[in-house]
């Protein structure tokens, strides 16, 4: 009785006898329940369930009947046109015969076996993870043999050029991987814009005055030519992507540093989101808030696009613009800053 | 007795609610679909009009808006607003606003078209500002598929690719455009009535503002080819329906599965 003797070292007191009493000894903790009393189903006690049963499960397998054909017929009643609206009925309702056709055919199968096939509980021991040993002799003895019969040990030539095969097969799989580059270099640090691009329309390209931007109105700006480029044209237009808003310029708080980059109440700010890189271009004319959709990261565009609320973490990129002499808004510089979302060099 | 029994079915309190949200909802409906109707024709403004307009700001708005239409703390200015501006808040209901909250929104209008045109008129004299457009400028007989490439780059992203509308900051939203008059859909964007931006005829051209507009009843009338639009929300309204009615019929499916026979 080992519990007893622990009681006993455990314990100061000489004197005290362990009775057994108090400890808790814990039972084992998983039992094998067995199997559960079998319980007779209905359809086994009473020929009338059985008949109705019999019935559900013909009843199921006829629906499939029922939504097969209907399938057919939905096909060829509502054809598709060159209507696109045709393609909604055609779709739905082939699709929810064949539904019906598969369906049933399953949840028949299923209340047969449950309602009318035999229910008795029946259970299989596992057998030996492990081989008897005349199982085990004879494997080896087969791996003997195809040894000698290949020849695989005795041909040292055919074996080692086999393995160099195996070795270099890997190879061209890892060399594609060199596609998933080349490094972004600095094409994640510039956009299109250079000093004297003209700001222009999305989608048409027109160039914009200043005079036609009155307060309260906001331009979804792309640089122009930028429908010219022979390549990369979304690239550089996701890069590029820009909104133009006029406020009253008492609303803005220009730092100093900054205050030659508007014209007369006219900001530009780059229209990716620096969170993900969501357009962010839902703007309230009189908070003078900027929303992202995506994650309602909120700018304003009163104070140098700061975010102020949201998961963003750094202000929208500001184009800096002026002016040229027939009075069209131009830029005088690529952004000062990545636009977009940040990475790690950044 | 059998008469008391019905009382005390179940059903009654549903059937009567039923009834009750359908009238209401009906009675709103027909409502609204009589302010539609409304079609303010743009003609030069006599006198009169001008003069009754003047008494009927004196009399509504002032109060806000000052007596000179100067604005106050409460409420802007209306001088150069234009005509247009007046006819889409006043005849979307949202002028006069009742309470303040997050924005005004459309509500039942409270005056007739004739007292609008004249309000109009009265805040057109104030200064320069956009006219109420001709039935030929608001005509859905522009070219759709250019209008629904300005659509998405200038409106979608506050109002849904398919004018379903959607939330801004603060309580404030962008309207659902699915039955706004195309009267008012083009002095909305002329005018930029509340938090929406004004896309003046430089930004966007009367053809521009024809082609949206075209592109906005286009959608409107036909039905979405992809199937049931589940009101255009987006993937929280499609997953939602994905995890509550298809995940819920395929756990059910799964415990009738698992069920022993009775």
């Amino acid at each position: 009785m080992s519990d007893k003797k622990l009681a006993k070292t455990g314990s100061t007191n000489a004197e005290y006898e362990y009775e057994g009493g108090l400890a808790v000894i814990a039972p084992d903790a998983v039992k094998d329940p067995g199997l559960e009393p079998h319980r007779t189903r209905m359809t086994d006690k009473s020929v009338k369930h059985e008949k109705a049963a019999a019935r559900q499960v013909a009843a199921m397998f006829f629906a499939s009947v029922l939504g097969s054909a209907f399938a057919i017929y939905a096909y060829f009643a509502f054809p598709l046109t060159e209507d696109l609206g045709t393609v909604r009925n055609n779709t739905l309702l082939l699709g929810l015969g064949i539904t019906l056709g598969l369906f049933g055919i399953g949840i028949g199968a299923v209340h047969w076996a449950k309602t009318l096939m035999p229910d008795a509980e029946v259970s299989e021991e596992r057998h030996q993870t492990r081989g008897s040993d005349e199982v085990r002799a004879r494997a080896v003895e087969i791996i003997k043999l195809a040894d000698s019969e290949s020849g695989f040990s005795r041909r040292k030539l055919i074996r080692r050029s086999l393995y160099s095969a195996l070795a270099l097969f890997p190879l061209p799989a890892i060399m594609i991987f060199g596609d998933l580059g080349p490094n972004p270099g600095n094409t994640l640090r510039h956009t299109m814009w250079k000093k004297g691009t003209r700001l222009a329309t999305d989608p048409t390209g027109t160039p914009i005055k200043a005079s036609d931007v009155t307060i309260g109105s906001v331009f979804h700006v792309i640089p122009e030519g930028l429908a010219d480029l022979e390549h990369h044209k979304l690239e550089e237009k996701a890069k590029a992507a820009v909104l133009l808003v006029r406020l009253d310029p008492a609303d803005l708080k220009e730092s100093d540093e900054r205050k030659s980059w508007s014209y007369d109440g006219i900001v530009a700010y780059s229209k990716i989101c620096t969170h993900v890189g969501c357009p962010v271009a839902l703007y309230e004319q009189q908070t003078h808030h900027l929303l992202c959709p995506c994650h309602q990261s909120t700018f304003d565009v009163t104070d140098a696009c700061k975010v102020i609320f949201g998961p963003a973490s750094r202000p929208l990129p500001q184009l800096p613009i002026a002016v040229d002499a027939e009075g069209y808004l131009i830029a005088q510089s690529d952004f000062n800053e990545p636009v977009g979302p940040s990475f790690w060099e950044r | 007795m059998s008469f008391m029994k019905n009382r005390r079915s179940p059903l009654a309190a549903v059937i009567v609610m039923a009834a009750g949200l359908a009238l209401t909802g009906g009675g709103y409906a027909a409502a609204t679909a009589a302010v539609e109707a409304v079609k303010p024709v743009s003609a030069v403004a006599t006198a009169e009009q001008i003069s009754e307009g003047r008494k009927l700001f004196l009399a509504n708005c002032a109060s806000c808006h000052g007596k000179n239409a100067e604005g106050s703390k409460a409420a802007p200015s209306l001088i150069g607003v234009g005509a247009a501006s007046v006819e889409f808040q006043v005849a979307t209901g949202r002028m006069p606003g009742q309470a303040s909250g997050p924005q005004l929104e459309k509500k039942p209008v409270q005056f007739t078209e004739e007292q609008i045109n004249q309000m109009a008129a009265y805040v057109a004299t104030l200064g320069d500002g956009p006219a109420i457009p001709t039935e030929e400028m608001v005509a859905a007989n522009g070219d759709s598929t250019r209008g629904g490439e300005l659509f998405r780059i200038n409106c979608a992203m506050c109002h849904n690719a398919v004018g379903a509308g959607g939330a801004l900051t603060e309580g404030k939203y962008a309207p659902a455009l699915k039955g706004v008059s195309s009267l008012h859909i083009y002095e909305a964007m002329v005018t930029g009535p509340q938090n929406m931006p004004v896309f003046n005829d430089a930004n966007l051209t009367p053809k521009d503002k024809k082609d949206i507009i075209t592109y906005l009843k286009f959608v409107e009338e036909n039905p979405s080819a992809g199937g049931y639009e589940l009101a255009n929300l987006g993937p929280v309204v499609e997953g939602l329906f994905t995890w509550v009615f298809i995940l819920g019929f395929i756990i059910a499916i799964t415990i009738w599965l698992g069920a022993k026979s009775n």
